[in-house]
């Protein structure tokens, strides 16, 4: 019985995202392409307390880093900082090259030569945003399990690792 | 499962099923370009909806919401007859479905018994209004804004116990349109629909009640693995003796979309008893634990212990095929919620699909778990198979695990082998490299949450 597969659009279980690379979050806990930007925060790698939350706007590529008390990042110097550049390294392992230049609408062929060719400059975006995104991130976690069966995820097959 | 009972599921055109599809495609369409800009056509499509239910109870709601929404007023009342008669069509496909494979399997199913009420939580009410949204909208218009309306109203309900299905319903499918955004040409008209309309219906109905407490022992039969982006929720397919009953237990999991693979394990680590049997193969003993009338055990750790090795292979060869089945609570009836346990063997299979005397079945590989250790590979070497029989337009055996010759030798490979941890030292080791997210976020959550 070779069932005839139907197309795509008529499949209940049509895949529409695919799974996110693992990567290490020690430095990057957080990267989202939401709200027209590529935004995230970096762990500072001197104060374990502190944060830095970076954000480049899609098509216009400004871009600002900051704490998340909204102190200026030290290392924007008229050009994007090294937290900027690993927000970027680690979009690109989490999403893949691209779906990040897409949404960026930038050109590159690494991460880097991405960071190379935006076009914009320092711009003011609140980290106040950024940053409660990445609280309401985190309060997943915090969120107790349910032993509900819920039947829903059946719309949700576990994506594996097919081409 | 046997060469027959395989070629009995596809001997003949199920009737009615090829017209239902056929309404509920149309539907469907209708919501790619939004409610607001029906073609003629597609006011058509929706009129032939209702008409498809014309001498059932919910015939003539749905034929005036048509009419109406036909002419301009799109109210939620409508579009929930409507939500509502697209469901009752894919209920009897479901059913017409599961009846045929029952009778290949020769399988015997309980009647439904429980109670399914109708219940509005007020929280959910913001979520009903986005939905309407969306329906007016269409799928092709949702721009930023639109995709993102109703995350505050879904935070909501995630933090509310009792709402957590519609909620993690509503975040999978929110997800899916804000990844979507200008990126897609073809759109999931099926799948999205689907979420759409469980959503309108599912807000709007109570939970289910247990209606008995069982005890004994249960025999696991294998694991299905669910996950989206912040939610796993990890389902044992089990044989409840002595009843010789097939049941299922559930555990679900809030997650972010950066934990994947093995790590989501570790998100279940609250149930040591039940992950402990899984990772050991072990049975496990029940005591008064409450069945839901869909057949799912709430599971309790509490009155849940480890009992005596098993092999899954034993409980399917032996007792699979006189287990009786649950029968499927109403608003459940769909056809993606078709899960039922199989056991085949002495197969040949290419990686894609097994053939069974003159019968092919694919495998179902989109339901491959990263979280396990099956693989493509070890499905083209295997020669026995514990799936689940699924239908997407055509039937599919979803692998839970299986038996194969890996360089000569005889192993087994369930899903659940990795409950307690990766066993296989390349998985481990990449896991080493990655360093463990679960560990990370919730370092990150301790320092920066509560402040």
């Amino acid at each position: 019985m070779d069932a005839e597969i139907p197309e795509w659009e008529r499949l209940s279980g049509a895949r529409v995202l695919s799974p996110v690379q693992p990567r290490k979050l020690a430095k990057v806990p957080f990267v989202e392409m939401a709200e027209g930007r590529l935004q995230g925060v970096v762990s500072s790698g001197s104060d374990i307390e502190r944060v830095y939350v970076s954000s480049i706007t899609a098509r216009t590529h400004g871009y600002n880093c900051s704490t998340n008390n909204n102190r200026p990042c030290g290392g924007l110097r008229g050009a994007p900082c090294k937290h900027l550049r690993s927000l970027v390294d680690e979009a690109v392992l989490q999403y893949g090259l691209e779906r990040v230049a897409r949404y960026l609408r930038v050109e590159g062929d690494s991460a880097a030569s991405l960071v190379g060719n935006l076009s914009g400059g320092h711009e003011s975006i609140p980290a106040a945003v950024v940053f409660s995104r990445f609280l309401r991130h985190l309060a997943y976690l915090e969120l107790p399990g349910t032993c509900e069966p819920v039947a829903e995820m059946h719309w949700f097959p576990s994506l594996g690792a097919v081409s | 499962m046997l060469e027959t009972q395989l070629s009995a599921l596809s001997d003949g055109a199920l009737p009615g099923v090829g017209e239902a599809l056929g309404l509920i495609s149309g539907f469907d369409d209708t919501l790619v370009d939004g409610l607001a800009r029906l073609s003629e056509e597609q006011t058509a499509a929706l009129v032939a909806l209702a008409g498809g239910l014309g001498s059932t109870p919910i015939g003539p709601r749905a034929a005036e919401a048509a009419e109406k929404i036909a002419a301009g007023s799109i109210s939620e009342e409508h579009l929930a007859a409507l939500a509502g008669a697209r469901t009752t069509l894919f209920g009897a496909v479901h059913d017409a479905l599961l009846a045929r494979l029952d009778s290949a399997l020769g399988r015997t199913r309980a009647a439904w018994e429980g109670a399914q009420s109708a219940s509005t939580d007020p929280l959910t009410a913001a979520c009903r209004s986005w939905l309407v949204e969306l329906a007016i909208i269409g799928w092709r218009g949702v721009d930023h804004d639109l995709a993102s309306t109703a995350d505050q109203a879904i935070q909501n309900l995630l933090a509310e116990p009792g709402l957590r299905r519609p909620a993690i319903l509503l975040d999978g499918l929110a997800a899916e349109l804000r990844a979507s955004l200008g990126a897609m040409e073809r759109l999931p008209a099926r799948r999205w629909a689907d979420l759409w309309a469980r959503a309108l219906l599912l807000t709007q109905t109570g939970g289910l009640e247990a209606t008995e407490r069982v005890s004994g022992r249960l025999l696991p039969l294998g694991v299905d693995i669910h996950e989206h982006g912040t939610a796993v929720q990890v389902q044992l397919h089990a044989i409840l003796e002595p009843h010789g009953r097939l049941v299922r237990t559930s555990v679900c999991a809030a997650k972010v979309d950066t934990i994947t693979g093995p790590f989501v394990w570790r998100l279940l680590s609250s149930y040591p008893v039940l992950l402990g049997a899984l990772g050991k193969r072990l049975s496990l003993e029940i005591t008064d634990m409450p069945l839901l009338a869909g057949g799912d055990l709430l599971w309790q750790e509490g009155k849940a212990s480890a009992g005596a090795s098993t092999d899954p292979f034993a409980t399917a060869r032996v007792q699979l095929s006189r287990a009786s089945a649950p029968a499927v609570p109403p608003l459940e009836r769909h056809p993606v919620r078709i899960a039922e346990p199989v056991f085949i063997e002495g197969y040949q299979s290419d990686g894609r699909a097994l053939r069974l005397d003159g019968t092919s079945l694919a495998f179902d590989l989109d339901r491959l778990p990263q979280s396990g250790p099956l693989t493509p590979q070890l499905l083209k070497a295997s020669t026995a198979c514990i799936g689940l029989m699924r239908w997407d337009g055509g039937w599919r055996l979803q692998p839970l695990a299986v038996r194969a010759n890996v360089k000569k030798e005889p192993v087994a490979v369930h899903n659940s082998d990795w409950a307690q941890g990766p066993t296989d030292p390349s998985v481990l080791k990449s896991g080493a490299k990655v360093g463990d997210p679960v560990a990370v976020l919730k370092e990150r959550a301790g320092r920066l949450l509560r402040r």
